[in-house]
């Protein structure tokens, strides 16, 4: 697997949309640390980007690369190597190189910037991780939508709509529902759906950090429990790493049913 | 060397093999005939183990090959398309395959033999479809294996490249391999195979050595062979009643 | 090098002599000494006369002083009230005290006990004690023209009904509240009826209620304090003309906690506040005619909550930097004026680059009036979907009051950020500085 790892890694790592991508983050990055003075707004701008583009990029890349490597793939299951590790390799590699690209991009202006011992150096790592988590979830999810649909517009179309789900849609139909059950305790349901939706529970990630203030206004002991104490912090990093493991528990699944 | 029993895959409503039972135990080459859509691919994918079989069973030396990988050692395969990482060059794919199977390979002579030198350098996106499948024959031969499954290999190659192929295969089996090839080159299966088996809807319609094809159906080529065995295919049943296939010979 | 000891003795010694000069007799106190305890002295005293209690503890429960006398401490005496007493009363028309550790005073549910009380008293100075477990530290009552300073007030208060105020005034006028800290009370500081007095220099800290509280109180002026993780911050109410200038807000967490409270608080002005990470920066019910100029709100997570009966407030100059939500107006028709603040996520330009944004701010995002209604909806905060419903409300408001908005917004923030009070250095210490100019300090009061 890490034989395939490496090179699925080298493969994506000289390809131009990697460079694009981590030049992109590069370019953003620095233009927002010499526009603005005030970290924590940048951290919040990039907060945004984070939530939106690393979801979409990595389904973009992780669907992409599944179907332009499809013959590859045929060609290494033909070769004495386990069928999962091929799979996961590749996924490693598209995630690790997204991972970089972001990782790079984002990471080097802020540490010339001179992030370390900052008061920002906390929200810096906390999006750090997003980012990288979020990579490693949508070109999981995206791996998973491609192994099931041999048809490329379906699983182009599909993965998109999953993004489109988890990005906006989740969160109106869960701000209507809040709005409509208003008169019941929601506390936990609100916390609790959050938690099912990867890009909700990394935004809440940043903002115990970055709205800490504003969150600390509630009532809810359900809610000063969660978001006062280490407790909320602890929670959804072991979910994050749950909607890791997922996935790829289910590309484990389908890889080792499908046919070639 | 490989041993099929009963096998059977549908894929959704499409039932494309319907009880296959063959076996590959003696050293030579066999061509793997039949009409598009028959299961040619789907049977050799199966004996790779790409594609997992709803029912039956193969065995590659004595032992089932499901959910095992590790069989695949003793088999080389060559895929009818062979597209490769747009990024790789010739020369660092090569050491990629070599990197993965692990041990080592007589991969230089083939490489003269091709004449691909020049290409080493060249990213597999800049290659033409013929050196392509040059590149994929190296991949195939450069391995030592008691079992070679070629899937369309001559697609694309110019003369002397084919010619040379002919070498290659020769060279094979007179090394004492198991060689299976799937073709719609009929000269080269007249040129080549001892054995051939006719696939047609799922099932073995014929199996037997060249010189049998051609005298049950009284033509002096197996291509003239093959057609009147789809035109007798078209006018009378093709299984017997106990659903075994009908023309199998020995 | 002369030992600091020496040289507060020669100090004290110094100031002791200059008072006796002009003021009268000098009467020491301590254990060993003939008059070994300070109600004996005050018995003995006469009017102007300087008691000078010397290093020792003295538990001699509530002592009442009704002469215009100096008591003064020398090497940190403590008055310890045994957790049952209070320990000063006092009732002069001139007075002062310095250099004590007054401590243990004792909870009480009955009567409102205290360090040092003042009652009906005038011309006072309270400078430089320690006041620690104390119900009430300082209490004034009816007096007038006093100056309450430098002292370190620390208590233990652990719920509202079982505690006191660190310094409470009550129907007093012309008060100088200065460069104290006071932490672990109710209150830090509490004024009720108390006209035109000044609160300044002080930091008031981790209290269970307000930094500071003021109820009915007129004509007065708060500056250069700070205060800081109190339960609920500062409450001004029901008063007028209040200026507040200057001043540090931080940190005041929680569901029914401000940096600034204001309720029916009227012709005020508030300018050149900090107010950094609290809940609420201010929120202002009921308040008419306040301006609001040149404060700074940064990372709180509502800037400023506008409820309703507010009219006539003018905020101008002010810089709103990364809050969760710089403004919630929770009623439509009040005719505040928003213009020419500074707000860190307006998105607009200025392309004649007079300073101002070509177009206008709406400060009152609809996802604000959301999170009022729905609470839960917060976990929805800075997602896109609640992007996209902000900027479409922003394009046409329906739910948000429609004249909430800034006609020219600011494209650079205003500077001038308040500092508050220092940060409790010596202070924290009296004793490290007894004696240091009492008449000069008692003839400041005017």
């Amino acid at each position: 697997m890490l034989k395939i790892l490496k090179y699925s890694f080298y493969d994506l790592i000289r390809s131009r949309w990697t460079y694009i991508y981590c030049g992109f983050y590069l370019l953003f990055t620095l233009s927002l640390l010499w526009l603005s003075s005030d970290l924590s707004k940048v951290v919040i701008s990039l907060m945004n980007v984070v939530l939106l583009l690393c979801p979409l990029i990595a389904t973009m890349f992780g669907v992409m690369y599944y179907y332009n490597s499809r013959e590859f793939t045929e060609l290494l299951l033909a070769q004495p190597i386990r069928r999962t590790s091929i799979f996961f390799g590749q996924y490693l590699g598209v995630a690790g190189s997204l991972s970089a690209s972001w990782l790079i991009g984002t990471g080097i202006p802020f540490i010339l910037y001179g992030v370390f011992g900052s008061a920002q150096a906390g929200n810096f790592f906390t999006l750090m991780l997003v980012g990288v988590a979020l990579s490693f979830i949508f070109s999981g999810l995206a791996f998973l939508i491609a192994l099931n649909n041999e048809n490329r517009i379906k699983g182009f179309g599909l993965a998109i709509l999953v993004w489109l789900f988890f990005a906006v849609i989740y969160d109106g139909l869960l701000l209507l529902s809040l709005a409509w059950f208003s008169e019941y305790p929601l506390e936990k349901f609100s916390l609790t759906a959050s938690m099912l939706n990867p890009i909700d529970l990394s935004r809440i990630l940043i903002l115990l950090k970055l709205d800490i203030s504003a969150l600390m206004g509630f009532t809810g002991a359900v809610f000063r429990k969660f978001l006062g104490t280490g407790f909320g912090m602890s929670v959804s990093l072991i979910v994050l790493t749950l909607w890791i493991i997922l996935p790829t528990l289910g590309i484990r699944r389908v890889s080792l049913r499908k046919d070639f | 060397m490989i041993t099929i029993h009963h096998l059977q895959k549908s894929f959704g409503k499409n039932h494309v093999l319907k009880g296959v039972d063959l076996a590959f135990d003696k050293p030579g080459i066999t061509a793997v005939l039949g009409p598009n859509g028959s299961g040619k691919t789907t049977l050799i994918k199966s004996i790779l183990g790409m594609v997992l079989p709803d029912d039956g069973n193969i065995e590659v030396a004595g032992k089932s090959v499901r959910n095992r990988w590790e069989y695949r050692k003793q088999i080389a395969y060559l895929p009818q398309i062979a597209r490769f990482p747009d990024n790789l060059t010739v020369k660092e794919l090569l050491s990629m395959i070599k990197d993965l199977r692990g041990k080592a390979a007589s991969d230089q002579h083939l490489i003269d033999l091709f004449e691909l030198t020049p290409f080493l350098g060249s990213r597999l996106s800049n290659l033409s479809g013929g050196t392509r499948q040059k590149v994929n024959l190296v991949l195939t031969f450069m391995y030592d294996c008691p079992i070679i499954i070629l899937d369309e290999p001559t697609a694309g190659l110019d003369p002397i490249s084919m010619v040379r192929l002919k070498e290659l295969i020769e060279n094979q089996r007179a090394a004492g391999k198991t060689i299976l090839v799937t073709t719609h080159v009929m000269s080269l299966v007249e040129e080549l195979a001892e054995e051939v088996v006719y696939l047609l809807e799922g099932k073995i319609h014929f199996r037997g050595s060249l010189k049998v094809l051609k005298e049950t159906y009284g033509e002096s080529s197996v291509e003239r062979a093959i057609a009147s065995l789809l035109e007798q295919q078209k006018n009378t049943p093709a299984f017997s009643s106990n659903g075994q296939p009908a023309f199998v010979t020995a | 090098m002369l030992h600091p000891h020496i040289i507060k003795t020669l100090t004290a010694t110094a100031f002791l002599m200059m008072a006796v000069a002009l003021q009268g007799r000098v009467i020491e106190v301590c254990p060993e000494c003939p008059v070994s305890s300070i109600s004996e002295a005050i018995e003995l005293a006469q009017p102007c006369d300087t008691v000078l209690v010397k290093k020792g503890t003295y538990s001699e429960g509530n002592i009442l002083i009704g002469k215009d006398l100096t008591l003064f401490g020398e090497g940190n005496p403590i008055l310890d009230g045994g957790g049952n007493s209070e320990i000063l009363t006092i009732h002069s028309q001139f007075f002062h005290i310095e250099g004590f550790t007054i401590q243990n005073i004792g909870t009480s549910y009955t009567q409102d006990r205290a360090g040092i009380r003042m009652k009906e008293s005038q011309n006072f100075t309270i400078k430089n004690n320690r006041l620690l477990d104390a119900f009430f530290a300082i209490y004034l009552e009816k007096s007038k023209d006093g100056v309450v300073e430098n002292n370190f007030v620390l208590g233990q208060a652990e719920n509202e009904a079982g505690s006191g105020n660190a310094i409470h005034l009550w129907y007093c006028e012309n008060i100088i509240v200065k460069d104290n800290h006071l932490a672990g009370h109710r209150d830090g500081i509490y004024l009720e009826f108390v006209d035109n007095s000044r609160v300044t220099g002080n930091i008031a800290e981790n209290n269970l209620r307000y930094g500071l509280h003021f109820m009915f109180s007129n004509d007065n002026f708060y500056h250069h304090n700070t205060f800081r993780n109190n339960g609920a911050g500062v409450a001004v109410m029901y008063s007028r003309r209040i200026d507040m200038f200057q001043n540090v807000f931080e940190k005041n967490w929680g569901a029914a906690s401000y940096g600034l409270l204001l309720k029916e608080i009227h012709d005020s002005r508030i300018e050149q506040n900090s107010f950094l990470e609290n809940t609420v920066g201010i929120f202002t019910e009921t308040s008419n005619r306040l301006t609001y100029v040149r404060n700074t709100f940064a990372h709180n997570g509502w800037a400023m909550k506008i409820s309703g009966g507010c009219q006539q407030n003018v905020l101008t100059q002010n810089n709103f930097m990364s809050n969760s939500f710089d403004l919630a107006v929770q009623i439509a028709g009040m005719d505040n004026n928003y213009d020419g603040n500074f707000w860190s996520d307006y998105s607009g330009y200025d392309l004649d680059r007079d300073g101002v944004g070509d177009v206008p701010h709406r400060p009152m995002k609809l996802f604000s009036y959301i999170v009022t209604r729905t609470p839960e909806s917060i976990v929805l905060m800075r997602s896109l979907f609640v992007d996209i419903l902000n900027f479409s409300e922003k394009v046409s408001p329906i739910f948000t009051p429609e004249n909430v908005v800034d006609h020219a917004p600011k494209m650079k923030q205003t500077s001038g950020i308040a500092q508050g009070a220092e940060t409790p250095g010596p202070k924290i210490d009296p004793a490290a500085k007894p004696g240091h100019s009492l008449t000069q300090n008692a003839l400041t009061i005017k």
